[in-house]
């Protein structure tokens, strides 16, 4: 061990053992996702994946700021949120398979992924479809006076969704402790936002009254920053922000995009992925501050490596459930 | 109706106590909806509700339909039990991704590990001059999603039993009320406490030639429709299934054995209506007992009009009603 606890604290208000962490669920989430890559291309995975390589920074660095009983929504590509807020890779992985020890029973899939214990509302595939659950749930919070807090995780795409701008409206008024976070990953599926999406972005939110911040998505130690004082902020009573972090993915828009360049450049792919990658980006820094040394960040990637490739296997091996059970769970 | 105190309460006072009495049973139950508060909605259902509960449990919203109600489901997931009231049941078709896509489906997509308790309130019928936005029966949109309880109480005493049990229920309910009964239809409600299951039609009128089933303000055209059929000797039944879904088909297919003959009316539009689906239940529980077809009677296939004789023509009416049925049991 060669960090410098002393140094680190005084960095930012970053402690080193959260700096290791954040990098540690990074560097998890990123196998995650090299995983249902792999799980799809050997046909393993029914559907679809939608990965979240490249945007890493973004769910960890919020997810830290929040408690375990706090809330989120997710999107279609929700994996990196669902792991960052604590959900098992075995009943993830489980849940992409279809398996019936996965999340939902295996009744939900890639894109539905949902956890009481950690407080994930659910991955919602309909883009926007969780904005206004954020809110109710946020709503709850304050009513009940359980002092959470509610994000609500979504891609530039819902910036296109009435309903976002409705919810905003009414968290605004309500002085809702919700965190609406926008991930900028430059793409609407195929599309380059810039050519759907006018004006400013945390203007938008700004125009409603809502605290609105841009950040460095790739910058997990600026994301986390940020969270912690709209989180702060959402929990003391002051009411809802909007943060945009600009970030990248670096796959397709899905694992069968694998010729994305009628829509952006190798060129482009290669910058995000030499001189912003989210993992590299701390690895440096850790380092160059004298925090962490190479052996220990290489230490941290073969544990991953060790507890992805075990819950795969879990995964695999997993039962599917029974077809009488197609109609369990409609109603409660 | 059980023996007890009863008083007569028009249909609007009927669905007031029972909010009031499930408001005052249970504190998470709380109120959204445009102009709910102060002004009681245009049909002053919701008068004095905020003066007893304050505006923390009675708010009063923007216009933005699809947001309250997704903030509904967000509320109802984490602890809430609210209640959206959709002002107009055309207005429904503003909330089709939050009610369709997110709060019939989070129990099933998420494997029964959320839950969705909530309520919406809305209403349907037309002859009240409103143009073709304001005069719909959409119940057979909500009807078509599993998921999703479909109530439409007929009368005041089941308008009461009916709301209450849709309140203490852990699924989202969709509750259509006839606006045109609000203040019009004065019926016997009892001042003690109950409720009405779901699932348990009623069979409102006993008759052994036809069976005539109705639903919301449908039941009133047939009572007065089987009245008129007394007159010639055709003795006519009147089953009214009160929810949609869960649907009592045995109730109906055993009045349609007895009679042998069956109208279904509803003021939905006729075609791919509820009343259709009810008509299926029937023709295949009952096929061997019929002694015709089983018609069906709903709105016309066209957009409400405004003008008063042309949207008079639209729903079916006691004398429509009669007129099928004299010719069904061949009385010419």
């Amino acid at each position: 061990m060669t960090f410098a606890p002393h140094k680190s604290e005084l960095y930012a208000g970053i402690e080193i053992e959260k700096l290791l962490r954040m990098y540690h669920r990074m560097a998890s989430i990123r196998r995650f996702e090299e995983q249902v890559n792999e799980l799809y291309t050997r046909a393993l995975m029914p559907g679809l994946a939608h990965l979240y390589i490249g945007e890493e920074a973004v769910a960890v660095g919020i997810c830290e700021a929040l408690r375990r009983d706090d809330y989120i929504t997710s999107t279609h590509r929700g994996h990196g949120h669902c792991l960052a807020k604590g959900a098992s890779p075995d009943r993830m992985f489980a849940e992409l398979l279809g398996k019936k020890v996965g999340y939902c029973k295996g009744k939900g899939g890639s894109m539905h992924i949902a956890d009481p214990a950690t407080g994930n509302l659910g991955a919602n595939a309909i883009v926007a479809g969780s904005v206004a659950i954020a809110t109710g749930a946020a709503l709850s919070a304050k009513r009940l006076r359980t002092d959470r807090v509610a994000v609500c995780f979504f891609g530039e795409g819902a910036l296109g969704q009435g309903v976002l701008y409705e919810v905003m409206n009414v968290a605004q008024l309500w002085t809702l402790p919700v965190i609406y976070v926008c991930e900028n990953n430059l793409y609407t599926e195929y599309t380059h936002f810039t050519e759907t999406t006018a004006g400013d972005i945390p203007a938008r939110a700004a125009a409603f009254g809502l605290q609105a911040e841009s950040v460095d998505g790739q910058d997990v130690r600026a994301v986390y920053a940020v969270a912690s004082k709209l989180v702060e902020r959402a929990r003391r009573g002051s009411g809802p922000s909007f943060v945009v972090c600009k970030t990248n993915r670096y796959t397709g828009h899905h694992d069968g995009d694998i010729n994305p360049e009628y829509y952006r450049s190798k060129e482009e792919e290669k910058h995000w992925k030499t001189d912003r990658d989210p993992l590299n980006l701390l690895a440096n820094w850790l380092i160059e501050q004298g925090l962490a040394d190479s052996a220990q960040l290489d230490a941290i990637q073969s544990e991953v490596e060790a507890e992805m490739k075990k819950a795969v296997e879990f995964a695999v091996a997993a039962p599917y459930p029974g077809v009488g059970e197609v109609e369990d769970d409609v109603y409660a | 109706m059980p023996e007890t105190t009863s008083r007569e309460l028009t249909f609007g006072q009927a669905v007031r106590e029972a909010l009031a009495e499930e408001m005052r049973r249970d504190a998470r139950v709380c109120i959204f909806g445009e102009d709910v508060a102060e002004a009681g909605t245009p049909f002053k259902v919701l008068s004095g509700l905020v003066e007893e509960f304050g505006t923390e449990r009675v708010l009063d919203t923007p216009i933005s339909e699809a947001g309250f109600t997704g903030i509904a489901v967000g509320a109802a997931m984490t602890g809430l039990r609210p209640i959206v009231d959709i002002m107009f049941g055309d207005f429904i078709t503003l909330t089709m991704d939050q009610m369709v896509n997110q709060a019939a489906k989070v129990h099933y997509m998420s494997g029964g590990a959320w839950k969705v308790p909530m309520v919406m309130r809305t209403t349907l019928g037309a002859t009240r001059r409103s143009g073709a936005q304001h005069s719909q029966s959409l119940q057979a949109w909500v009807s078509h999603v599993p998921g999703l309880k479909v109530v439409m109480p007929s009368t005041p005493y089941d308008a009461k039993g009916l709301l209450k049990t849709a309140i203490r229920d852990e699924n989202p309910v969709v509750f259509f009320e006839d606006k045109m009964m609000y203040t019009k239809l004065k019926g016997p409600v009892p001042a003690e406490e109950y409720t009405i299951p779901f699932g348990v039609a009623d069979v409102k009128r006993v008759g052994r030639d036809i069976t005539l089933v109705g639903t919301s303000s449908m039941v009133q055209v047939a009572l007065a429709a089987a009245t008129l059929l007394d007159e010639i000797g055709v003795s006519a039944e009147v089953v009214d299934p009160r929810t949609m879904w869960p649907l009592d088909e045995k109730t109906l297919i055993e009045s349609a054995k007895k009679t042998s003959r069956v109208i279904v009316i509803d003021e939905g539009y006729e075609r791919y209506g509820v009343t259709a689906e009810i008509a299926a239940v029937i023709a295949e529980g009952a096929f061997y007992d019929l002694d015709a077809p089983v018609k069906r009677m709903g709105a016309m296939h066209i957009p409400i009009p405004f003008s008063p004789p042309l949207e008079d023509a639209t729903v079916p009416t006691e004398k429509s009603v009669f007129e099928v049925a004299r010719k069904l049991c061949g009385r010419l």
